[in-house]
């Protein structure tokens, strides 16, 4: 294991984002901050939401907001940098072994995502005007943090070493929509029992766990999954990924 | 002092067209085998293309080596598999003592790599490019600066330091692409095609700095489908077409190999059939077309020498030589000779 390669390929990463500050920060609010002030602010104080709807929605946008940064920023230099000109080989000839470049874009995307979640709290907590946030689980908070970082960044490595870039869009309606939709963002895992078959459906998307998850920490009083098992299933899903994205990373890195 | 090369029975099949020549002009193979080692899954049939077939070589160290051929030959994935971006099929490569495909990291360490197609850092600027190159290889801050600024004095491109690498025009990518390869004065260099698409004045100026590494003691492979480029270029070269090697050897020995390599040009006042009969029985003629009615083709093993007789057979003939033009054995004679066809084709 070559460091100074490996930190050298990490700055570049830095270098870029922080180019790229003011639109990435953009896009990563812009979304959450229009979702959190017509539901949280303009519906809730019209009287069509119950005031208690802020604090549902608090840890699904941070979990949402995450899980898309981390996604978008592995997964989109990735698509174009395997295209045609292979504009990874830049990279991929640098003296260290392929499997570490991609690890070097997981840390990037997951520090991406963390920075994601972070700018989101404040944000959409000063858009809602005040939802009921629980401070006293921090270390179980940050641990939930890493794991839907890591969850955002290899999945966005498994998606990016997997799509083409003509199939860019059908990713968003196929893929993310879905997630967003079904990953318990809006609502607690709890509420879909009127569906049963939808409720054990969407088990399958790590979002729900995500959410779920940081509901339990952020906002305790609305019903969630209980914590260890949201925590075990998020780790199983996210070294599941991992692998699944080297893998394919190490194969389409050579020709 | 350089690194040598070797290769052993490289061969490659392709499951799907090569990447090289995705969209290139030029791809000469048909598919050589349906894939129905699938068994039952006979359905879903893959094309599977054959790009070396077997090829072992050795490049000593410190020599500017060629190889030649045609679009589709097997130029690129050669290169390809001694860079560690392509792997083989079966077959072993060595840059120096690595085995290129058991001891990447080491390998990339040495080399240093120009693409066919610039994969430069689009997300870069020109000098950001150098300077990440130099970091990657573990230069420390002020020696990746000061090379990055030698490397862009260069190659003529100080005034575009500041530029996005994406913006910059095809010819100075190039010239970014050889830059950042030498950057981390690599002990062997790959070119790939190094002057396609390079006004010549610009090739000069590549030729020129290939041959000034060269004198450093650095070994550089480079393919071209140039003749003129193998030529002026390369102390030894390969010759490859469908995969296999067909000749190897200097530019010189492996002109020279060829019978009747010279083509002699000859106009006359008129050229009546009896001083055509009379120089095909010249020593050292093989043919002699018409090429014009008043000139001729002669096709021969030496040049200067036969013009001579050939002045003196159109004398007593009733004839006048009044313009002779000597073309020497060149690549593309030799091309012609291996394979019956052009290199341009």
């Amino acid at each position: 294991m070559n460091w100074k390669t490996f930190y050298a390929l990490l700055s570049r990463d830095g270098h870029i984002a922080r180019r790229n500050l003011v639109m990435v920060l953009v896009q990563i609010l812009l979304q959450p901050l229009l979702f959190t002030f017509v539901f949280g602010r303009v519906l809730t104080s019209g009287g069509f939401m119950r005031a208690q709807f802020k604090s549902v929605l608090l840890p699904g946008v941070i979990s949402i907001s995450m899980v898309i940064a981390g996604i978008q920023a592995v997964a989109m230099p990735l698509i174009s940098e395997f295209q045609f000109s292979r504009e990874i080989e830049d990279r991929l000839l640098a003296p260290i072994e392929n499997g570490w470049l991609a690890v070097e874009k997981i840390i990037a995307g997951m520090i991406q995502a963390l920075v994601a979640g972070l700018v989101v709290i404040p944000a959409a907590w000063l858009t809602m005007g005040g939802a009921n946030i629980s401070y006293d689980h921090p270390l179980r908070f940050a641990g939930f943090c890493l794991l839907v970082s890591l969850l955002a960044a290899s999945g966005g490595l498994a998606l990016g070493c997997s799509v083409g870039q003509t199939q860019i869009g059908l990713m968003f309606s196929l893929i993310m929509t879905p997630m967003l939709m079904f990953g318990c963002v809006y609502y607690p895992w709890s509420f879909l029992r009127p569906f049963p078959e939808l409720q054990y459906a969407v088990l399958l998307n790590p979002v729900v766990y995500a959410s779920e998850g940081l509901r339990g920490t952020l906002v305790p009083q609305i019903p969630h999954i209980a914590g260890p098992i949201a925590a075990a299933v998020l780790t199983a899903a996210d070294f599941g990924l991992l692998a699944i994205g080297i893998r394919k990373f190490k194969k389409k890195a050579v020709s | 002092m350089g690194l040598g090369i070797r290769i052993e029975n490289l061969r490659k099949v392709y499951d799907s067209p090569a990447p090289s020549t995705l969209g290139a002009a030029g791809f000469s193979f048909g598919p050589v085998r349906s894939g129905s080692r699938n068994g039952r899954r006979e359905k879903k049939k893959k094309t599977e293309i054959l790009a070396l077939d077997g090829i072992s070589l050795e490049i000593r160290p410190g020599e500017i080596f060629g190889l030649l051929g045609p679009n589709g030959a097997g130029k690129s994935t050669t290169i390809g598999i001694l860079t560690t971006r392509t792997e083989p099929t079966s077959g072993r490569a060595f840059v120096g003592e690595y085995d290129v495909w058991k001891q990447q990291v080491k390998a990339k360490r040495v080399i240093g790599v120009v693409p066919q197609r610039p994969n430069l850092d689009f997300a870069l600027t020109t000098r950001e490019v150098l300077v990440f190159h130099g970091a990657y290889f573990g230069q420390s801050a002020r020696e990746r600066n000061r090379r990055a600024d030698e490397q862009l004095e260069k190659f003529m491109l100080t005034d575009r330091r500041g530029q996005m690498s994406r913006e910059l025009s095809g010819g100075m990518m190039q010239r970014l692409s050889i830059a950042r390869a030498m950057m981390h004065d690599p002990e062997v260099l790959f070119l790939d095609e190094p002057s396609a698409g390079l006004d010549p004045q610009t090739r000069l100026m590549l030729w020129e700095i290939i041959r000034g590494y060269g004198s450093l003691g650095k070994t550089i492979v480079l393919t071209t489908h140039y003749m003129e480029e193998a030529d002026e270029l390369c102390q030894r070269l390969a010759i490859i077409d469908h995969g296999k090697i067909i000749a190897l050897g200097t530019p010189q020995e492996l002109k020279s190999s060829i019978p009747g390599g010279y083509v002699l040009r000859f106009r006359f006042d008129r050229a009546p059939e009896e001083l055509l009969r009379q120089i095909r029985e010249l020593p050292g003629v093989t043919e002699v077309h018409l090429a014009e009615p008043t000139a001729a083709d002669v096709y021969a093993d030496r040049g200067g020498p036969l013009i001579g007789p050939v002045v003196a057979a159109a004398q007593s003939a009733g004839s006048e030589v009044r313009d002779v033009h000597i073309q020497e054995p060149s690549l593309e004679n030799l091309f012609l000779h291996h394979t019956g066809r052009s290199l341009r084709e």
